[in-house]
């Protein structure tokens, strides 16, 4: 008897210590410690890497205390979907990919309107901002987001191993298999093509391929067309560059970085990839290919060379946020005239119009490079994935046939199905 | 007897006498609240999701459906029962070979012999590292065009493997992993209940003319019977509910095909993907019945041994 009164006792007495720990936590969680102290959310970027440099400047400018909590891609929507389903306010500014979570997170209401703000201040200049990107972080005629990165699609290429074939920069779809299939014949070990090969992750390195054959995944009334024959020309391409003249036993899971990773290695003659990664190429630091890396636009297929032009990521202000006015200003500043050309400079295109018109703003891009962005920029379609709200659902769909093809299945079949499926997303959506 | 009856009518008095007969009601009740109402809220709060079309925001407004979610999974053919499959093969599979290795190590290790200390030590290092770490450590060395294991391979003229990245090797992949970790937390279990053994039935047997594998099965084992199901009982919850190899591994969906889908990482990739809430917390409640009907019998097993 005694002993269990005992033991009673020590787990309430523990029970009342945890429990009030737990309190204690939430609280200062909850009320955010000073109320001056601006949480700002972003994920792991040369973006990033830049700004928190820079942040004691703003810090002593505006007196306002700067928190920064950092994240991979995945990991931050993880964080988002917890914390804004419950409605914190211990997020205030938050980065975010306007064309992945953008729609869905507007939305549910977990981005503040920033319509007003945007018009008011004239030196900072929202008609700056380039018409795509300002077009997706508005919703429903509200502006909910501040475009920050832009990003286009280029093929990076090998100049000694396209030097010692004798051949030039492929113009076209044809010319890039050609290139791809004698550089794999003639360097054993070496792959002729290497390109993103996860089922989600190749969507958007494969929407250009897509658009250069003239498809995309929806037609002009909206209805699925990823089994149109210019769609399946498409995955039949990426797949075949892919299966027939990539690196062997190519795993199905290749993000960015693997596939970046078999590139600098100097395991590959071509890849298609967004420009806002060249710097992993041309850093001598990450790269064993630096000095002979170039880039080119996308080859262009029966309907030209359309690459995406899109914003990847933006920042938006927490719904929920008590700490709005902070917030924004500290967005003016991040996305200042200014401050966008200084990063711009430093590897990352920017979304103003004006940064990309001053020589200035593409002095220390390769110049090859800035070639190819201009042309991706000037013809380039504004997605590079479906448009729908269910985005990641929609790219497993669509992504489905790219992964067939890889393989060496029958993409075309794949194609049929997968156009099925998303039709049936779409209409579940349109509901 | 009248002085009692006098003393009583005190409310404090009754107040007291009443705390004081049932005082480790008293004094356990707040811990048993706070934890019960630490389990149940979650779970209520999931069971009502599960019945509900909760989508994108469990903020946004949603409705209730009744059982048309678990209508839903029940005849999901593409997602639902293959992940159900392979939760069942990766259990199964990676539990047989551990309880096997962890029980021939477990004997190796019983006997003293010079140098134990470190054996004993360098045995039990996977245990202690991180999950995530050693499916970082592993996807690495499985790599198909730069990794080790290939590598290795190479030097004996055989070729290639897939490993991660092959449709059919990428589930034996991520269960070799699985007992690469855990097989020592087998052998720790098994040779705290070896050790707690008497030498006397083995050396009866041996005297009566046993040799070392009878002595081991139809002495060692049956004695080692409880140690053994504790052993399964703990494993198998574990292993049911691997997540952080198989993310780490082959990230959100187990793979292109799904290779590695199994219920945790498929309720997983229905909540923090698709955004689907209801759906999700659909599969976790059937995930959470069948895990306890698992234990259920497990334990019932045990009971009916023991009353044999």
């Amino acid at each position: 008897m005694k002993r269990s009164v005992l033991r009673a006792t020590a787990l309430a007495t523990a029970a009342l210590v945890l429990g009030g720990g737990l309190a204690g936590c939430s609280t200062g969680a909850g009320n955010g410690g000073d109320s001056d102290t601006l949480r700002v959310t972003l994920v792991n970027h040369v973006w990033t890497d830049i700004i928190k440099a820079k942040i004691p400047e703003f810090e002593k400018q505006t007196g306002i205390k700067v928190e920064v909590a950092q994240f991979g891609e995945d990991q931050l929507s993880d964080q988002y979907n917890v914390k804004l389903n419950a409605g914190t306010d211990d997020i205030d500014v938050m980065m975010y990919r306007p064309l992945q979570e953008g729609k869905l997170f507007a939305k549910n209401g977990y981005l503040a309107n920033l319509t007003d703000r945007v018009s008011k201040d004239k030196a900072w200049n929202w008609s700056d901002f380039q018409d795509g990107p300002v077009n997706s972080t508005t919703y429903k005629d509200k502006v909910v987001g501040v475009p920050i990165i832009t990003e286009q699609e280029v093929l990076y290429y090998r100049k000694d191993l396209l030097k010692a074939a004798g051949l030039e920069v492929p113009k076209t779809m044809d010319d890039l298999l050609a290139a791809a299939e004698k550089i794999k014949k003639d360097n054993p070990g070496t792959a002729g093509f290497v390109a993103r090969t996860g089922k989600s992750a190749a969507v958007t390195q494969f929407s250009s391929f897509l658009y250069s054959y003239g498809g995309d995944f929806t037609d002009a009334e909206g209805n699925a067309s990823i089994n149109t024959p210019e769609a399946k020309a498409a995955y039949a391409t990426y797949g075949k560059l892919i299966h027939d003249f990539g690196p062997a036993n190519v795993s199905t899971d290749m993000s960015w970085s693997e596939a970046m990773a078999i590139f600098t290695q100097g395991g590959a003659a071509f890849y298609t990839e967004a420009d806002s990664l060249y710097k992993n190429a041309t850093d001598p630091a990450k790269s064993k290919v630096s000095d002979t890396v170039g880039f080119a636009p996308m080859p262009a297929g029966p309907a030209g060379s359309k690459a995406y032009n899109v914003p990847s990521w933006a920042l938006g202000v927490n719904a929920s946020s008590t700490h709005q006015d902070n917030a924004w200003k500290f967005i003016q500043w991040a996305t200042s005239q200014d401050m966008m050309l200084q990063i711009q400079k430093a590897g990352v295109p920017g979304s103003r119009t004006s940064v990309w018109a001053d020589p200035d703003g593409i002095s220390t891009y390769p110049a090859d490079l800035a070639q190819a962005i201009a042309i991706s920029t000037k013809d380039g379609v504004g997605h590079d994935r479906p448009l729908v709200i269910k985005v990641p659902e929609a790219r497993e769909i669509v992504g489905d046939p790219i992964v067939v093809a890889i393989t060496g299945g029958d993409s075309a079949a794949a194609a049929d199905a997968g156009n099925k499926a998303f039709q049936a997303l779409l209409d579940d959506e349109n509901k | 007897m009248s002085a009692t009856t006098a003393v009583r009518t005190s409310p404090q008095k009754a107040f007291s006498d009443w705390a004081n007969n049932h005082r480790k009601w008293l004094f356990a009740s707040p811990a048993m609240i706070i934890v019960g109402l630490l389990i149940a809220i979650p779970l209520v709060w999931t069971i009502y999701l599960s019945l509900t079309n909760a989508e994108g925001s469990v903020r946004a407004e949603h409705d209730f459906i009744g059982l048309s979610n678990y209508a839903e999974v029940f005849t999901d053919v593409d997602r639902f029962w293959p992940a159900v499959l392979r939760t069942f093969i990766f259990t199964g599979g990676a539990l047989v070979v551990e309880l096997v290795l962890g029980m021939a190590i477990a004997l190796l290790l019983w006997r003293p012999f010079r140098g134990e200390r470190w054996v004993r030590v360098a045995i039990l290092l996977p245990l202690v590292a991180t999950p995530v770490a050693v499916g970082m450590m592993w996807k690495l060395i499985f790599d198909p065009n730069i990794g080790f294991a290939n590598q290795l391979l190479g030097y004996f003229g055989i070729p290639a493997q897939p490993w991660l990245s092959g449709q059919a090797t990428a589930l034996p992949t991520v269960m070799f992993m699985d007992i690469w970790q855990w097989t020592p937390m087998v052998v720790l279990i098994l040779l705290a209940g070896l050790t707690a053994l008497s030498d006397e039935p083995d050396e009866a047997a041996r005297i009566d003319g046993a040799n070392a594998w009878q002595r081991f099965w139809y002495v060692t084992l049956p004695l080692l019977r409880t140690t053994v199901v504790v052993a399964v009982l703990l494993r198998s919850i574990d292993a049911l509910k691997t997540f952080d190899i198989l993310y780490a591994t082959k990230g959100k969906g187990g793979g292109a095909f799904h290779e590695v889908e199994t219920l945790n990482v498929y309720a997983y990739g229905l909540s923090f993907d698709y955004n689907d809430y209801g759906v999700a917390s659909a599969v976790l409640i059937i995930f959470f019945l069948l895990i306890i009907a698992i234990m259920w019998l497990i334990t019932l097993r045990r009971k009916e041994k023991v009353a044999k």
